[in-house]
């Protein structure tokens, strides 16, 4: 279900987290964000970050939007509006993919949860939930079914994540491969957990009811793991170079200068929102490209601020993402600019209050784990 | 919340310390628990003068950019090198290895204008 903006009031009411009070009790610090009252800090953005780094944390994301889609033909109705061709994947796995428009730039970023044959999950941004869910009824009717409020969804992420869900959760967890995902029956409910996230380190997020969720976090917490907000779960997303959709990736941005070509398959024949111009944009060459910067000195990067010729001068880019990354320990930041500029080494600037900060491009991305796949 | 009471402070959060003609300035408890964690100074040079409200620098928290005003009238006399590269000192000591700049105060009295700790405390309460 969704709630109508402004029921009564001029400016619409901020949604509340189903775990709310148990965020307060945390010690969490509030704010607004896509509509939602979040926690955006608990002990602090940096050491929330480095709990990630290092061990484990937890943070509450069901402000994404959760929409179900359960009938025969789920499969075929999503991949008609997705880009990633998700008839490929296994039952009982998740993938990246995108919602474009018809002139191929990207609507929203999604991850598609292949459930069993006939029901999928779909996990949308919040800002988006709206218009997603009518994407999805549009193409699945009634069999489209959102269930963001009467669920919760806790992402675990950092390199103990899995050890923390294990001894939670049962040894089962152990088994999950990468991008699986599957139920595990707990507490005389369920939990629908996926070995996916968006921190750049292991992890894995889990769907449940509140009661169940609820629990859950309790007992993660006790077991060691550190409740994280959305400011930290921004600077670890960045120093991962994971795009965020509505700085870095937009309407207004196609998958093949964003980087995500990886996640549009166009040889499979079947229409889509979009292929036609994915297909030609494709074939051209590209006019810009999305490139990773890093500050040469000590710097803080911010979305808004210009990118330069080495000396200054005229915008070449604008910041698309920017802060200091805690684990790199300098400043980063996105930005679309010339092919030609993206070529690690390449000497440029940033322009911070007036004044040229020297910046080079560097690889994708800004901060690898050292542990794939232990 | 810590409100030494040999300081005086500014509506903008920021303390001063007078020894004879030189004041030591830093920001408040209050003002890093409310900016989260510091990760960028900028400090004037020492020999820049500086006017009581004028922005001498710039504070940057990993969730946004602040100015620095100055709390009185002065020639900048030192700045704590040590934070540019350790910021996060602001943060863990605000009151002590955590000061940014000292300034030879021009007009002793522009101090009386400033808040004793009863009075900040009370201003603090009120936000």
């Amino acid at each position: 279900m969704t709630v109508a903006p402004g029921i009564g009031h001029g400016t619409p009411a901020l949604r509340r987290l189903a775990l709310h009070e148990r965020h307060v009790r945390l010690g969490a610090r509030f704010a607004a964000f896509a509509g939602w009252e979040m926690p955006i800090q608990y002990e602090g953005i940096i050491a929330e970050h480095e709990a990630v780094r290092m061990a484990a944390g937890v943070f509450d994301v069901s402000h994404l939007g959760r929409c179900w889609i359960e009938g025969p033909g789920a499969g075929e109705q999503l991949r008609s509006i997705t880009t990633y061709n998700v008839l490929r994947m296994k039952p009982g796995t998740a993938h990246y993919s995108l919602y474009c428009n018809e002139e191929g730039g990207i609507d929203d970023d999604v991850f598609v949860y292949r459930l069993a044959d006939g029901r999928w999950l779909v996990v949308h941004n919040a800002a988006n939930a709206e218009a997603d869910f009518a994407r999805v009824a549009g193409a699945a009717g009634s069999t489209a079914i959102e269930r963001t409020a009467e669920t919760v969804m806790l992402a675990v992420q950092g390199p103990k994540a899995l050890d923390a869900l294990g001894r939670v959760l049962g040894p089962d967890i152990a088994t999950f491969a990468e991008h699986q995902c599957g139920e595990i029956a707990w507490r005389g409910g369920a939990v629908l957990l996926a070995r996916t996230g968006y921190t750049g380190e292991d992890g894995a997020e889990c769907v449940a009811t509140p009661e169940v969720a609820g629990a859950l976090l309790d007992e993660l917490i006790a077991a060691g793991v550190a409740p994280v907000g959305l400011g930290a779960r921004d600077t670890l997303r960045l120093e991962a170079a994971l795009p965020l959709h509505g700085h870095d990736i937009d309407a207004t941005t196609n998958p093949f200068e964003a980087g995500l070509g990886w996640a549009v398959s166009l040889n499979d024949e079947a229409p889509f929102t979009g292929r036609e111009a994915l297909a030609r944009l494709k074939a051209e060459p590209l006019t810009r490209k999305l490139g990773h910067l890093a500050a040469t000195e000590r710097a803080v990067l911010r979305a808004g601020y210009p990118v330069t010729a080495p000396g200054g001068g005229e915008a070449l880019a604008i910041l698309t993402s920017g802060a200091f990354g805690p684990t790199v320990r300098k400043g980063i930041g996105m930005a679309y600019f010339p092919p030609d500029l993206c070529v690690p080494g390449t000497a440029l600037a940033v322009e911070i209050r007036g004044k040229p900060v020297p910046v080079e491009v560097v690889p994708r991305p800004f901060y690898k784990r050292s542990n794939l796949g232990a | 919340m810590n409100v030494p009471e040999n300081l005086r402070y500014t509506s903008d959060h920021e303390w001063i310390l007078i020894e004879d003609s030189v004041g030591t300035v830093g920001i408040t408890e209050f003002a890093q628990d409310q900016l989260g964690d510091v990760v960028f100074l900028e400090l004037p040079h020492i020999g820049k003068t500086v006017d009581r409200g004028e922005a001498f620098g710039v504070i940057e928290s990993v969730k946004a950019v602040y100015d620095l005003f100055a709390p009185a009238s002065g020639e900048v006399v030192g700045r704590n090198e040590a934070i540019l590269d350790a910021p996060e000192k602001v943060n863990q000591s605000p009151y002590d290895e955590g000061w940014l700049i000292r300034i030879r105060l021009a007009d002793m009295t522009e101090v009386d204008g400033l808040m004793d700790a009863a009075a900040y405390r009370a201003a603090i309460a009120e936000d």
